[in-house]
């Protein structure tokens, strides 16, 4: 292996890119741009480098490193990455330069400075990438916190309608949630003999109650993150108030950072209180699926449409992490993968149509198709894939998390299923309303609504699109990297998954 | 017996930073005395700096050597004591860049003649013209040597004396803003008041206290708290109303109701000095008496405190969301600090003096930068102080709106400021203590509190301006050194810890003879 420090590499430079950006001149926006870019496509490059340097049947966590920093408290700068981390990684550093080509005219409209728009864009993804290379509880922590403020002036400073309400909900509501995990850190630190080194703390013993309220305060911080049912108020308002692009990242990334938290700390650390509120996750997450998807169909807005979809998403999520199986658990970390690349497509691609009507209005639509055939066409490729259609990546995800599902929890995997039809419901329809059917005639006066998907777009929208395409028939790449890091957090909690012979012995029958 | 009466030997080096000090601030009498008005202002600014790092020196010199218990057992010169004293100073020096900053005010932020009546033609005049009172410097320099006294007092009797020494100038400066008299008279006169019952209460508890142990200083307390045969009523009773005397200096609910006003109707420079030194003596003080003198009535202690931190931290942070005016909010806000703080008294461990003295340096820092930046945000009226007027100062003036950005973070403990690293610290001592119930409190307000802070973001960055936005003054030399010193300590404390924490765990324990 070689010994180019990756992770401290790929935490910091987008740092650097940021702080360098918001020093450019305010009237040089063009600049700003392509520099944003470039860096965010050197930093891809050197995601691609780690990834193939990554052995998939090697040790659990690769490209560990471990720095001194505040050693009264034994925290340390320790990045290191498994292939749940890694498939994330990967995720933040292809859609950033999307993000960024995406919002190249977002932020030219609005009275703020252009470059420091993609500044922030830039500090949010070395906060992202920290928070998935951290292996340090206390570091983790850390970026977990941070990555607010960035997504704040994002959302406060750049977004649509009620974007100052939408930004302090988003703030708070996080905040929240991670004031509690900080008292479960501290708790943590204490009675693991303070020290913040996960593998150290693998082997702790907190006792029964101890580690029940331990598991709490985390899965608080990470419910609130992903959200699950009843905690994700915030996410249509933030999803609706933010620039498209954002809201890409906002969904398809950081939200992950909820699910990517309880399947590396709450599981692993608190294997028993897992089993013990397992209930609550597979109940929270089921009542999300059916209640996201109904209420999605009912919404106006598309933006706060896509969000509410994403929360009947994070709900396969759940019951994927919460099943306990090797299958389930794969197939919930290729959801996230897959989410991240379907709805970060839906959301673009709503944004564009947005920023050509300049409502996003579900009713300021109808017969768009006629007017932009290529853009409603890319639209209908990003809503099949978000109803998990067979041949796009999506729906191998629902299937692996379906059937891991079913092997333990048939009731489960049964109610389940049933949001895989409100799902074709809310998209169709969507689809339906905006692109189909007799045109807007107020879509005609519109000029904008006449020029159909731009070069740039094409761009954007094409190494999306062939993802999820690639990774629908041929997944095997990144499921090999997904597996051996499940088996491993399942082994951490001593669960082992069904024999197959149980099916054909009842077949028998 | 013998008669003649025995004079205690004194630790002249030991004692030397606070007579430093004390030295330093009579000079300062006499300066006004006997040197002409036109120099008056440099020679006292300049007087009092070197005093504040001769006296820092000297702490720093006695740092090296062992603790030392002097004039007989009145003061005690320990570790946590000097660390104590050195944080005093430094926050004094950088209390006193504000003090004398005159540039963003025609003779600076204090009236020439207090005893003017407010409103009168004579008043608008000298508010207009006249350069300020330079009696501010030596009476800033009592307040700071009685801090020091007040930390290293090994006695009840010292310790009450000490108070007295910092509380009157205090009070006296609190009455002396060029701007709106009225509320600062007003300020004054009400800290006074109820500071004086405070004392009462404290000199009550301390009489009580001698009636049981029959002694007054901290150690022979301890010991008659393990086997006096007295009642223990009046330890109880002298112990509460010690706490009063010491809970209201240090601004905890129920005895916070001066702070809102006074934070508001004093001088900013003198609210900042209150706000970051007044609250490492008075937590300074009351860390040596619970630790020294009571640590044996601990769980008694912890009954009483814990409830009293718990509903200092939730008052503090659900009447902060109400504030308009950003000193009050500040004042709250310090409400809610000193809370936390309680959590770090309460732990009576090694790590919960360090992680204490760790959060009064950082809390410190940062608030001596918030109100360095409420100074500069003003208009023809003196500072703008009402919230609604903050409303776009993003666009205005973006440097100082992310200065004051970054401190808000900081007070709301976001990851990579001061504020974070010390709430960490105290959390881990206090569930270190066992107190999971008052760091659970914490959190929740903690989580109160973010709002009022995110809500002056929200005001600065994604409001518009407004018509009344006032512009920021560019700020003086002395201000902008405190501004940076604050800010960029603020950012160090939250990056790199490590050599602070190292400090305040080498300071040790409390010396107990």
């Amino acid at each position: 292996m070689s010994s180019f420090p990756y992770l401290t590499v790929l935490t910091v430079a987008p740092l650097v890119g940021a702080a360098g950006i918001a020093f450019l001149p305010k009237d040089k926006p063009e600049l700003a741009k392509r520099a944003a870019f470039g860096w965010s496509l050197l930093i891809l490059a050197l995601t691609v480098g780690l990834w193939l340097q990554f052995k998939p049947t090697g040790e659990r966590f690769q490209f560990r490193e471990s720095y001194t920093w505040i050693p009264q408290w034994g925290a340390k700068f320790t990045f290191a990455v498994d292939g749940i981390a890694l498939v994330m990684i990967a995720l933040i550093a292809l859609l950033v330069p999307l993000v960024v080509l995406a919002s190249w005219h977002d932020a030219d409209k609005s009275k703020r400075s252009v470059p420091a728009y993609f500044a922030l864009l830039l500090a949010l993804e070395a906060t992202m990438i920290g928070v998935f290379a951290a292996q340090d509880v206390f570091l983790f922590y850390v970026f977990f916190e941070v990555m607010l403020v960035p997504m704040y002036f994002l959302i406060g400073s750049y977004g649509g309608h009620q974007k100052q309400y939408a930004a302090v909900k988003f703030f708070l509501y996080s905040l929240v949630g991670g004031l509690f995990m900080l008292a479960a850190v501290v708790g943590l630190w204490v009675l693991g003999g303070h020290t913040f080194d996960w593998p150290t703390l693998l082997s702790a013993d907190f006792g029964v109650n101890a580690e029940r309220w331990l598991f709490l305060g985390f899965f608080l911080a990470f419910a609130i993150k992903a959200p699950f049912f009843p905690f994700h108020t915030w996410l249509p308002d933030a999803g609706g108030a933010a620039q498209a692009g954002s809201a890409a990242l906002l969904v398809g990334v950081m939200d992950k950072v909820g699910t990517f938290g309880i399947l590396r700390y709450c599981l692993p650390l608190f294997p028993n209180a897992s089993k013990h509120f397992a209930w609550l996750g597979l109940t929270l997450a089921l009542v999300g699926i059916v209640y996201g998807a109904l209420v999605a169909i009912g919404q106006q807005d598309l933006k706060r449409l896509v969000s509410y979809t994403s929360i009947a998403h994070f709900g396969f999520i759940g019951i994927g992490i919460f099943a306990f199986t090797t299958q389930a658990g794969t197939g919930a970390v290729l959801y996230m993968v897959n989410h991240g690349l379907a709805t970060g497509l839906l959301f673009l691609v709503v944004g564009m149509l947005v920023s050509r009507r300049g409502s996003a209005l579900v009713s300021d639509f109808g017969g768009a198709g006629k007017l932009v055939p290529v853009l409603a066409g890319v639209f209908f490729i990003a809503g099949l894939a978000s109803l998990a259609l067979p041949g796009t990546s999506p729906f191998v995800s629902e299937f692996l998390v379906l059937i891991g599902t079913f092997t333990v929890n048939k009731t489960v995997a049964v109610i389940a299923t049933a949001g895989i039809i409100l799902a074709a419901g809310y998209v169709l329809w969507m689809i339906q309303r905006t692109t189909q059917g007799t045109t807007n005639p107020k879509l005609l006066e519109i000029k904008a609504m006449s020029r159909d998907l731009s070069l740039r777009e094409a761009a954007v929208v094409t190494p999306l699109i062939a993802l999820i395409l690639v990774l629908g028939f041929y997944p095997k790449p990144v499921i090999d990297v997904i597996n051996p890091a499940i088996k491993a957090t399942m082994s951490d909690m001593h669960v082992t998954d069904p024999k197959a012979t149980a099916g054909t012995v009842e077949a028998g029958k | 017996m013998n008669d003649k009466l025995q004079l205690p030997n004194l630790d002249y080096a030991a004692l030397s930073p606070m007579l430093i000090l004390f030295g330093v601030a009579c000079i300062g009498v006499l300066v006004e005395g006997f040197v002409p008005r036109r120099i008056r202002h440099g020679v006292q600014l300049s007087l009092s700096l070197l005093g504040l790092v001769a006296a820092l020196v000297m702490v720093i010199r006695q740092g090296s050597k062992d603790d030392v218990v002097t004039a007989q057992t009145a003061v005690a010169i320990d570790g946590p004591g000097l660390f104590l004293s050195a944080a005093i100073i430094v926050l004094g020096i950088v209390s006193l860049l504000l003090i004398g900053e005159r540039s963003l005010e025609t003779g600076g932020a204090f009236v020439a003649q207090a005893a003017v009546t407010a409103n009168t033609d004579a008043d608008r005049d000298q508010a207009a013209r006249t350069t300020g009172a330079t009696e501010v410097f030596p009476l800033t320099m009592f307040a700071l040597a009685g801090m020091l006294l007040f930390c290293t007092a090994n006695d009840l009797l010292v310790m009450f004396v000490a108070l007295e020494v910092f509380s009157l100038p205090l009070y006296l400066l609190c009455a002396l803003a060029r701007r709106r008299r009225l509320l600062s008279q007003e300020a004054a006169l009400k800290y006074f008041l109820l500071g004086s019952f405070a004392s009462a209460f404290f000199l009550f508890g301390i009489a009580l206290i001698y009636g049981y142990a029959g002694q007054v200083d901290f150690k022979a307390i301890d010991t008659a708290i393990q086997n006096s045969a007295n009642d223990d009523i009046l330890l109880y009773v002298g112990l509460a109303m010690l706490a009063i005397g010491l809970l209201f200096k240090a601004a905890a609910v129920p005895f916070h109701v001066w702070t809102p006003d006074v934070y508001q109707g004093a001088p900013t420079p003198v609210t900042a000095l209150m706000a970051a030194c007044t609250k490492v003596a008075a937590f300074g003080g009351l860390l040596r008496l619970v630790y020294v003198g009571f640590h044996r009535t601990e769980w008694e202690l912890q009954q009483v405190l814990g409830t009293v931190a718990v509903i200092t931290m939730l008052v503090g942070a659900i009447l902060a969301v109400t504030q308009t005016d950003i000193k009050r909010l500040l004042a709250y806000s310090s409400i809610a600090n000193a809370g936390y703080l309680l959590l770090g008294v309460l732990s009576v461990s090694e790590r919960g003096l360090s992680s204490s003295m760790f959060y009064l340096v950082a809390y410190g820092f940062t608030v001596l930068a918030a109100f360095a930046v409420v100074t500069l945000v003003r208009d023809a009226d003196g500072e703008a102080t009402h919230l609604s007027r903050w409303a776009g100062l993003g666009r205005r003036s973006p440097l100082y709106a992310s200065l004051f950005t970054f401190i808000l973070l900081a007070f709301a403990g976001l990851p990579l400021t001061s504020g974070f690293t010390a709430k960490f610290g105290i959390f881990a001592a206090a569930i270190d203590a066992g107190q999971t119930w008052l760091v659970i409190a914490g959190v929740v307000s903690s989580a109160i509190l973010a709002f009022p802070y995110l809500r002056v973001v929200v005001m600065m960055w994604l409001s518009e301006p407004g018509e009344t936005t006032p512009a920021v003054s560019i700020p003086g030399a002395m201000t902008a050194a405190a501004l940076v010193i604050g800010t960029v300590a603020t950012l160090v404390l939250g990056v790199a810890p490590s050599v602070l924490i190292e400090a305040t765990e080498h300071a040790g324990i409390f010396v107990s003879k």
